[in-house]
């Protein structure tokens, strides 16, 4: 539902539908914590920054009837059929494998935290970096660069 | 009676084939992004049931990664598409072809 939408919001909402289903499913496999923090990081702070950009760009019925144009059974029959093969493959890997009988065990925040912070440290401080690599990236990005698009037009003025 | 972990699998490669047709056959960027982070839980799905197979905690380690990197990522995109709608006036990637390699 949310690749199919013309929308961009209807399909904003499918997918904060699709990220509820999937925090469940790790309810049920025994990850609560992971559960969280899907609800919270994702749903909750990606979800925001999309909303914001969505209506910081004003795309609205516009953008719907322009995705309706594009949207033709031409453009997409292909790349379904692709994606097919490539599931069909996926299934049948997953479904020939053999399956030991087990039973489902609750790994506990406890576990997470103590792996997290001793065999992983290094990963964690690059995850940390990468943040901030992320963070001034996107303040570096974002700042309107008029001044600099002025001035070049200044200069095609001046010549 | 399958196995559970087989059928949180299934769904994870149904979830990421989805993502990648998104991907192939929008001209949005906005949609793009978000079959990209549909493809991201799928990954995520899967390392999260892997680990629960086995009872270790990589899996779920794994996907705090994951989910870090899919923070910095959508952020860092979205800000270029600010950038991008505010210099093109426009969305579609078609239209974006003056870096030409």
């Amino acid at each position: 539902m949310v690749i199919t939408r013309h929308n961009p919001v209807h399909a904003l909402l499918y997918l904060i539908i699709s990220l509820l289903s999937i925090s469940v499913i790790f309810f049920l496999l025994g990850a609560p914590f992971a559960a969280l923090l899907e609800i919270i990081i994702y749903a909750g702070a990606i979800m925001v920054l999309f909303i914001f950009v969505i209506m910081l760009l004003n795309l609205g019925k516009e953008t719907a009837r322009q995705e309706k144009e594009w949207l033709k059974p031409k453009v997409w029959i292909g790349p379904a059929i692709l994606s097919a093969i490539l599931f069909a493959e996926l299934f049948y890997l997953i479904t020939t494998a053999h399956a030991a009988p087990y039973s489902l065990q609750t790994v506990d925040p406890k576990a997470v935290a103590v792996s997290l912070f001793r065999p992983y440290l290094i990963g964690v401080e690059l995850a940390a970096m990468l943040l901030m690599a992320g963070v001034v990236g996107a303040a570096h990005i974002g700042q309107h660069k008029k001044m600099i698009l002025h001035r070049f037009l200044k200069e095609e003025d001046a010549l | 009676m399958k196995s559970s972990t087989e059928i949180v699998m299934l769904l994870a490669g149904l979830l990421f084939v989805l993502g990648v047709a998104g991907v192939i056959i929008r001209k949005n960027i906005i949609f793009m992004l978000l079959s990209v982070e549909v493809m991201l839980n799928a990954s995520g799905l899967a390392f999260v049931a892997a680990g629960s197979r086995w009872a270790q905690p990589d899996g779920q380690v794994m996907f705090i990664f994951i989910l870090a990197m899919a923070a910095a990522e959508v952020s860092i995109g979205l800000a270029l598409i600010l950038q991008i709608y505010h210099q093109h006036k426009s969305l579609d990637i078609d239209k974006l072809k003056e870096m030409k390699g």
